[in-house]
């Protein structure tokens, strides 16, 4: 059965008639062509497709698009600025070299986000507890770990910067 | 002055950016027009005759555009898919080669073999319409295990393969290693199993057939980690269409590990299903699918002995492995068992005499090909664990041990009695390396202390030798390669003084748009961000072998070198003509051609110009342009090698164990990028631990169902399963043969750190009395190996 959902993607109002079985993630890859958005499994293990709802990371295969009705939904696309400033969690990726493939990264980037938010101070234990939703199968998580944290550190720095 | 972005410096990837904002191009992130979408029908017995296919009720549900069966396949000629390295067996006879057909042709041989395709409208459509396929089969016993398929009553897979041998095959001089038994002092034998893995790149394979009628062109994009491989192999072998009329792409690839090497199945059916339809197919595997359908790794039973003097010099080793090939095999099964790991049964050590036997077996199990390593692993494996029992059983220190056996440096060239021939390596200073970094003297007082808090604490030591880049062609096709192991380059000037390099290497993960880029931008003195890496596309690249074996920079970064020799070669007659100067009165020095004695000088870029504005240019001499393509076939196999040890905690209440300390000396030979070498190094190590601790692929004896099949029973290793990495390397003893003294870093850690793991989980257990333990140290394995031991006494 068809459903008409109206979300916020990205900061931008889309509206949509989808099935009522699509998955949230298939809805961001299929419908509005989000692509960095990516599917590595079939069983909520992997970690790939964490987007962001209302400010929280959600697996986005095990929501339904109609349950993301009305929400607020920032995925891998969303996170740079304007001008293509990455953000700190991005560029701490990059500068510690805390992805090869880039298939697990997007996933891996929004769950540091969200990790950095909800943890004012991070501690290696903490990043590799947190991101254990989260499997990656090039880095070893090694740069990955060290991404994090330096990432967090700088968002602290920047949320410091604004206040 | 040093170039900034030039070889050795720590350039931050340039692929970064498309992959951190979700810009990445996968092959299912392409959406061609007019698209339609396959499901996979895949069969749920491990071995059945398949007596009748019902499609009727499928093909009047929605969506659906068309149904095919291997009928249709076996209608159309579309062959079997073909194994790339024939292996002969001890007697000369050649390897039996049983058909491997796209989609099941009568039998099923294990639970996921392609039974039929449904094409639909959408994906979702095709999958409710595969479900209304009613296939009649007709259950036959199944075997999995590779020892128990070479019993007399076991099932039969394929007629053509009797007693379900693929080969017996034999390397060495079983002669020499028997008389080296016959006066040793001390024989130490281990029966070892090395567990079945599935490789789990992340990104799930998937394939987009496309047909063009207007010029009959077909296009596949596919998750390939060699797109002129599937090409040759789909095109010249499968379906019978010439290169000129097949492009094959591999766009971004999220990992491939082996285990995208291979020509599989859907690659085959959605290419040949295109025109037949007359849209573009897409189908990309769940995760179940993959596990279902993606080669397996490793899966060896073997048998061995080590002969030993009285001083602890190794006489000799005798191995019998019995290898589970699977159902069919895949491309390059054959090569693996063998010639990938019989070949690096001497290790480090200078063990003179020997002989391994190794029986390939079908069973019915997913195929199994190179993963990570790719043999590798296995020797490694089997060698160091051997050394560590050798060392306990006589007594002696394991590290001392092991230097008396190591190959020095002053001996190479070395020739090993297993054919290989080591260029280059200092195995002494890898372990003088590592020694430091885990304090190997204050181990007792970590032990004690470790104690005190109740926890098992044992250290395990891995040196591995690894053989990169198979090469050269003429000797691998001697031993059986169906294929060549060149690479090819071009370095394409543009007048303005960029440049494009087309490789046949496959970057998918590995970093070659930054590291080829940075040999490109050093030998010309020109700004990296001026480099530009196109690889992984038939209609551009002029032909490539691939990524796979580390082979990358050792084969392909070679090519790139005599691409730039060209370049350079012709560029400095241009220089010579427009500075009216000989052309051997031209010096180069990072990018700068000039004049020898004089201040007069041009660079590349002003070279370029002219080679592609030829007015002040030697045209009688010199066609314009400034494009070079080369092809470069390696001398020899590189040698990486190295040492890791390992520290763990063991729980003896739970069984759970902790790596807490590990740490990787190796020789890569010349390092490019020590940033992305780090990076492969520390993932590597996590292969390596996941098939210690946690990783093994398990099916029902009985009914052949795959039980680890999903990331529910399929235990990936995750962040907080491991520790973060001490790392070194040294630069000291470069490879020899090829330009650029590289070796290759790819597969390291997986080859060295199972073993150093597994070293060390059965030295913390030594005090129980335990001698060996069977990958995975799972905690229930490891709590019920204690459990034992403990009764026991």
């Amino acid at each position: 059965m068809a459903r008409t959902i109206t979300l916020t993607v990205n900061g931008a109002k889309v509206t949509r008639e989808v099935e009522s079985r699509t998955l949230l993630v298939q809805f961001l890859r299929e419908h509005l062509e989000l692509t960095g958005t990516h599917i590595g499994c079939d069983t909520s293990q992997c970690g790939a497709c964490v987007v962001h709802v209302d400010g929280r990371s959600v697996k986005s295969c095990t929501m339904l698009a109609v349950q993301a009705d009305g929400a607020a939904v920032t995925t891998i696309e969303g996170l740079a600025a304007a001008d293509g400033t990455l953000h700190p969690m991005q560029a701490a990726f990059r500068e510690h070299h805390g992805l090869q493939c880039g298939f697990c990264t997007p996933g891996m980037v929004m769950s540091a986000i969200d990790l950095a938010q909800t943890h004012p101070t991070l501690t290696e234990t903490a990043v590799r507890e947190g991101l254990e939703g989260n499997i990656c199968r090039c880095t070893g998580y090694h740069n990955i770990v060290k991404a994090v944290l330096a990432g967090a550190e700088a968002m602290a720095g920047r949320a410091e910067a604004a206040e | 002055m040093a170039h900034p972005d030039g070889i050795g410096a720590r350039v931050r990837r340039r692929e970064d950016l498309r992959f951190l904002t979700g810009r990445g191009t996968y092959t299912d992130d392409i959406n061609r027009p007019g698209q339609v979408h396959a499901w996979i029908l895949r069969s749920p017995y491990a071995h059945a005759r398949i007596t009748a296919i019902d499609t009727t009720a499928a093909a009047a549900a929605p969506g659906v555009l068309a149904i095919f069966t291997g009928a249709d396949l076996a209608a159309d000629k579309v062959n079997g898919l073909p194994c790339g390295w024939l292996i002969h067996s001890k007697d000369g006879s050649p390897m039996k080669e049983p058909p491997h057909p796209a989609l099941a042709q009568g039998k099923v041989r294990h639970v996921g073999d392609q039974v039929a395709v449904v094409i639909a409208e959408t994906r979702s459509q095709a999958r409710d319409a595969a479900e209304l396929i009613t296939v009649d089969y007709d259950d036959l016993p199944a075997v999995v295990s590779s020892v128990a398929a070479l019993k007399p009553d076991a099932p039969l897979l394929h007629d053509e393969a009797p007693g379900n041998l693929c080969y017996d095959w034999h390397l060495g001089d079983l002669a020499a290693t028997e008389a080296a038994f016959a006066h040793a002092a001390h024989v130490v034998t281990l029966d070892v199993v090395n567990n079945r893995l599935v490789p789990n790149a992340m990104e799930p394979r998937a394939a987009i057939g496309e047909y063009d009628r207007t010029g009959g062109d077909y296009t596949l994009y596919t998750t390939s980690q060699n797109p002129h491989v599937i090409r040759l192999l789909m095109g010249a072998f499968v379906l019978g269409i010439p290169e000129h009329k097949l492009r094959v792409v591999a766009p971004d690839v999220g990992g491939g590990f082996g285990s995208k090497i291979y020509h599989y199945a859907e690659e085959a059916i959605v290419t040949w299903a295109a025109k037949k339809v007359g849209r573009p197919i897409k189908w990309t595997a769940e995760r179940s699918e993959s596990f279902l359908s993606d080669a397996h790794g490793r899966d060896h039973v073997t048998h061995a002995e080590l002969a030993l003097d009285a001083n602890g010099k190794f006489l000799g080793l005798k191995v019998s492995t019995v290898a589970n090939l699977g159902a069919y095999l895949s491309t390059f099964s054959t090569s693996i068992p063998t010639y990938l790991y019989a070949t690096l049964l001497a290790g480090q050590y200078t063990t003179p005499a020997i002989y391994a036997e190794v029986k390939a077996v079908f069973t019915n199990t997913v195929p199994v090909d190179a993963y990570r390593g790719a043999g590798r692993p296995e020797a490694c494996y089997l060698i160091e664990r051997l050394v560590d029992v050798a060392a306990r059983e006589i007594g002696i220190d394991k590290v001392e041990l092991r230097r008396r056996n190591l190959i020095p440096a002053s001996a190479m060239p070395y020739q090993t009695p297993v054919a290989l021939q080591y260029d280059s390596g200092d195995y002494v200073r890898n372990l003088d390396l590592a020694l430091p970094l885990i304090d190997y003297a204050g181990f007792p007082a970590r032990k004690a202390e470790a104690a005190a808090r109740g926890k098992l604490r044992g250290i395990g030591f891995a040196t591995y030798i690894e053989a990169c880049g198979i090469a050269p062609s003429n000797v691998a096709g001697a031993l059986g390669a169906r294929a060549g192991l060149y690479e090819s380059a071009e370095v394409r000037f543009h007048p303005t003084g960029s440049v494009t390099l087309f490789t046949g290497s496959h970057s998918h993960g590995q970093s070659h748009e930054t590291t080829f880029a940075q040999l490109v931008a050093e030998r010309f003195g020109i700004p990296i961000d001026n480099v530009e890496i196109v690889h992984g596309d038939t209609a551009k690249v002029p032909f490539g072998m691939g990524t796979y074996g580390s082979r990358s920079l050792a084969v392909g970064g070679s090519a790139i070198v005599k691409a730039m020799d060209k370049v350079e070669a012709k560029a400095k007659k241009i220089a010579a003509h427009m500075l009216e100067a000989a052309a051997s009165d031209i010096e180069v020095k990072e990018g700068k051609f000039t004049v020898a004695g004089t201040d007069k000088s041009l660079s590349i870029a002003e070279i370029a110009l002219s080679a592609y504005v030829p007015h002040n240019f030697p045209l009688d001499e010199l066609e314009p342009g400034l494009d070079e393509q080369a092809f470069y076939d390696p001398k020899n196999f590189t040698f990486p090698n190295g040492c890791h040890i390992c520290e763990v905690e063991i729980d003896p209440d739970t069984g759970v164990t902790k790596v807490v300390n590990f740490v990787a000396a190796d020789d890569f030979g010349r390092v490019i990028n020590p940033m992305v070498v780090e990076g492969q190094v520390h993932g590597g190590i996590v292969q390596g631990i996941g098939q210690a601790l946690h990783e093994n692929c398990v099916y029902d004896p009985e009914s052949g169902q795959l039980i680890t099949g999903s990331y529910m029973d399929y235990c990936m290793p995750r962040a907080d399963d491991v520790p973060s990495f001490t790392l070194a390397y040294h630069e000291e003893a470069p490879c020899t043969h090829n330009p650029l003294g590289v070796k290759g870093c790819g597969e390291a850690g997986t080859i060295g750190g199972s073993a150093a793991v597994m070293n060390a989980v059965v030295d913390a257990l030594a005090e129980f009395g335990i001698t060996h333990l069977d990958m995975p140290a799972s905690p229930e394995r490891v709590w019920q190996a204690i459990r034992a031991q403990r009764k026991a006494a």
